[in-house]
């Protein structure tokens, strides 16, 4: 069932010669705009019940105008955004507050202001105060608090009631890892509800960990709308190449959905990877946890480049980053090579995964991050499982170390 | 839209609660201060004025009449420039939650209306309690009073809103508005009785909209008798006028208001 239905949905911020010229339009008169800038542009989706839907995109990409056009507080230029029930946003946590009115005061007006009725915010009350977990302050003056406190008094009011559609822009950052937690769970409740929920955040492991699709946004147009793996990764790839021409992002699903996405400029580039057992040589798909593995990579340089950087990066089946590092942290960055050069990498290590599916990316690139001079860079250039043969069942990605010491 | 203002009733009014509340709190005369500006204004004019230019009120032997004709006006004026500034600079100052949040924008000039009616009210009962303080009790004329209130606020929230609009658009117009405010007040008997004024300049009272009106404060708070009900023409003509249109350009201005904040 589609709960929200956008279609080419555009808007449009208007320069004119001057302001009478901009006063007379309101009234009917044929006035032209001098300028006209356009930070959404035929943007369409749409969003069933229970989806839950990333938005990522650069700043200034229009992700924040796209939010505030399905809100409803600025108004298209073209197009249309409907929802089939109740849009709540939370476009910034502590809108409307009064400092001197107190947390449960305080729930009432910006409640109001949100457009819940009294009757129905007395009811959400114990919900409110039990949900924000700030105690006798609740009944304290606003401004007595602190930050962490008046977002948690927000976003327990920005929450107390279930909606059709959930559009949060940013603001899970905010207070500690435990009521983050806390906020992160009480939007995968809704989800589980059928509240459809749209989200604007920077951090990607929030997009993997919470979307079912991803829209990347670029330049107020929809750029990328698939699967998070895909749309992520594919964002990735775009920062690292934006300052490059020599753009190029190739992308294809692997076996049970991996996705191989490949980019950079090539000036060097990766002939092969292979995982190998440290003892016998021999490749391997399969590593048993606690083994010692060996990834062999290949590297032939067809340009000239100053300084050379390989990176590796291990991913769960969730995307999740379970371990990364490259040579430029180790001290082993390669300078002045000449094209034709070939570069053989053997990285060791101790296989201390837990049971599952996990994806190698590799990266070559200069100084400490693959944002600048991306040369190639291979998401999921080898997939493999990892099994425990030795060890009594474990939970997780990490083989730690433990011991129980039971006494009684 | 009625409507949807009406739902917003209770944001309204918490509203306005929070405004006074701001106001008031934590200053050691709380509530006080909102009376003592005018009264030490009214006193520093009553020295300045009434001893040093000997001014004189005609048709009055009410004691210390001339501190209670400058503080009716004073209060008259108070209410229309209270709430003509802070109708024109509300949308400015609410940008965050008008862009952030979708609700009825003309809750944020009816709030601010709604704070100075109040403010007023209060202002009122204290310069009653301080008028028989001073021997003064006004009479039956009284009760026309609210005539001058209501017609003082449309004018005040008309103007402002029309003006509030245009500012978001041309930021100068409040700056230049606090200045044609200043001239206006002078311009306005409220300092000086109005048969002090030249022969010459009586054409300036008779177009300006606020003068009747601050006559009728100064008749039912001092003289105790009836206005002219053809000075009130103009008033009422230009306070509904002006209301009507604030509400058609609100709306019409609205999409765009948001897109310049």
């Amino acid at each position: 069932m589609t709960v929200l239905s956008v279609s080419n949905l555009s808007k449009c911020y208007a320069s004119y010669a001057s302001n009478l010229e901009r006063f007379a339009g309101w009234f009917g008169a044929p006035v032209k705009p001098t300028e006209e800038f356009w930070p959404v542009k035929d943007v369409s989706f749409s969003l069933s019940a229970g989806e839950a839907l990333g938005l990522i995109g650069q700043n200034g990409a229009g992700k924040s105008t796209l939010l505030k056009l399905i809100t409803g507080t600025v108004r298209p230029t073209g197009g249309t955004a409907h929802a089939s029930g109740r849009i709540s946003a939370i476009l910034e946590l502590g809108l409307g507050f009064n400092p001197e009115f107190t947390g449960r005061q305080n729930a009432f007006h910006a409640g109001g202001l949100m457009g819940l009725s009294q009757a129905r915010l007395s009811e959400l009350m114990p919900y409110i105060e039990d949900f924000a977990e700030i105690g006798e302050f609740f009944d304290q003056p606003l401004r007595t608090y602190s930050s962490g406190m008046q977002a948690r008094l927000a976003f327990a009011l920005a929450t107390a009631e279930r909606p059709e559609v959930l559009i949060v822009d940013e603001v899970l950052s905010v207070g500690d890892s435990y009521f983050q937690h806390k906020s992160f769970d009480r939007i995968r409740s809704f989800k589980a509800d059928g509240t459809s929920i749209i989200l604007v955040t920077h951090s990607m492991g929030d997009v993997r960990s919470l979307c079912d699709r991803v829209i990347l946004l670029d330049k107020g147009h929809v750029l990328k709308d698939g699967p998070p793996d895909e749309v992520v990764d594919y964002y990735n790839a775009l920062i690292a190449t934006k300052e490059n021409d020599k753009l190029t992002v190739e992308q294809r699903r692997e076996k049970d959905q991996w996705l191989y996405s490949r980019s950079g400029t090539k000036a060097v580039a990766v002939e092969s990877v292979a995982l190998t057992d440290s003892d016998s040589g021999a490749q391997i798909k399969t590593a048993v946890s606690g083994q010692s593995v060996t990834v062999r990579t290949r590297i032939v340089a067809k340009e000239d480049i100053p300084e050379l950087v390989i990176g590796f990066m291990l991913r769960d089946r969730a995307g999740h980053t379970v371990w990364g590092t490259n040579t430029w942290h180790t001290g082993q960055v390669l300078s002045n090579i000449t094209a034709g050069d070939k570069v053989e990498c053997r990285l060791r290590l101790a296989c201390a995964l837990g049971q599952g599916s996990y994806g190698l990316s590799v990266a070559l690139h200069t100084g400490d991050v693959h944002i600048d001079n991306n040369y190639d860079w291979i998401e999921n250039i080898e997939v493999f499982d990892v099994i425990n043969s030795d060890r009594p069942v474990f939970v997780g990605t990490s083989r730690l170390e433990h011991a129980f010491e039971i006494i009684r | 839209m009625f409507r949807t203002l009406w739902q917003y009733r209770h944001f309204i009014i918490s509203s306005i609660r929070g405004d006074l509340k701001g106001r008031f709190v934590r200053s050691r005369l709380g509530g006080l201060w909102f009376i003592l500006h005018p009264l030490a204004q009214a006193l520093i004019f009553s020295i300045v004025l009434s001893e040093v230019l000997k001014a004189r009120l005609p048709d009055t032997d009410a004691p210390a009449a001339y501190p209670i004709y400058l503080l009716s006006g004073m209060a008259a004026w108070s209410l229309f420039s209270e709430i003509l500034m802070r109708s024109m600079t509300v949308f400015i100052e609410q940008a965050p939650v008008m862009k952030k949040i979708a609700f009825p924008r003309l809750c944020l000039p009816i709030i601010v209306g709604g704070t100075a009616l109040i403010n007023h009210l209060l202002l009122l009962v204290a310069l009653f309690v301080i008028f028989i303080f001073l021997g003064h009790i006004p009479g039956r004329a009284l009760v026309l009073l609210p005539v001058g209130i209501v017609l003082i606020a449309a004018i005040g929230f008309g103007l402002g809103v029309i003006l509030g609009v245009v500012n978001v658009f041309i930021r100068d117009v409040a700056q230049v508005m606090t200045i044609v405010l200043q001239l206006w007040y002078w311009l306005t008997p409220i300092v000086y009785p109005v048969n002090v004024l030249p022969e010459k300049y009586g054409f300036l009272i008779g177009l300006n909209p606020i003068a009747p009106l601050v006559a009728l404060y100064q008749d039912a708070l001092l003289f105790n008798r009836w206005p002219d009900p053809g000075s009130l023409i103009m008033p009422a003509m230009l306070g509904l006028a002006s209301m009507a249109f604030a509400i058609v350009f609100f709306r019409r201005a609205s999409p765009e208001l948001i897109d310049v904040l």
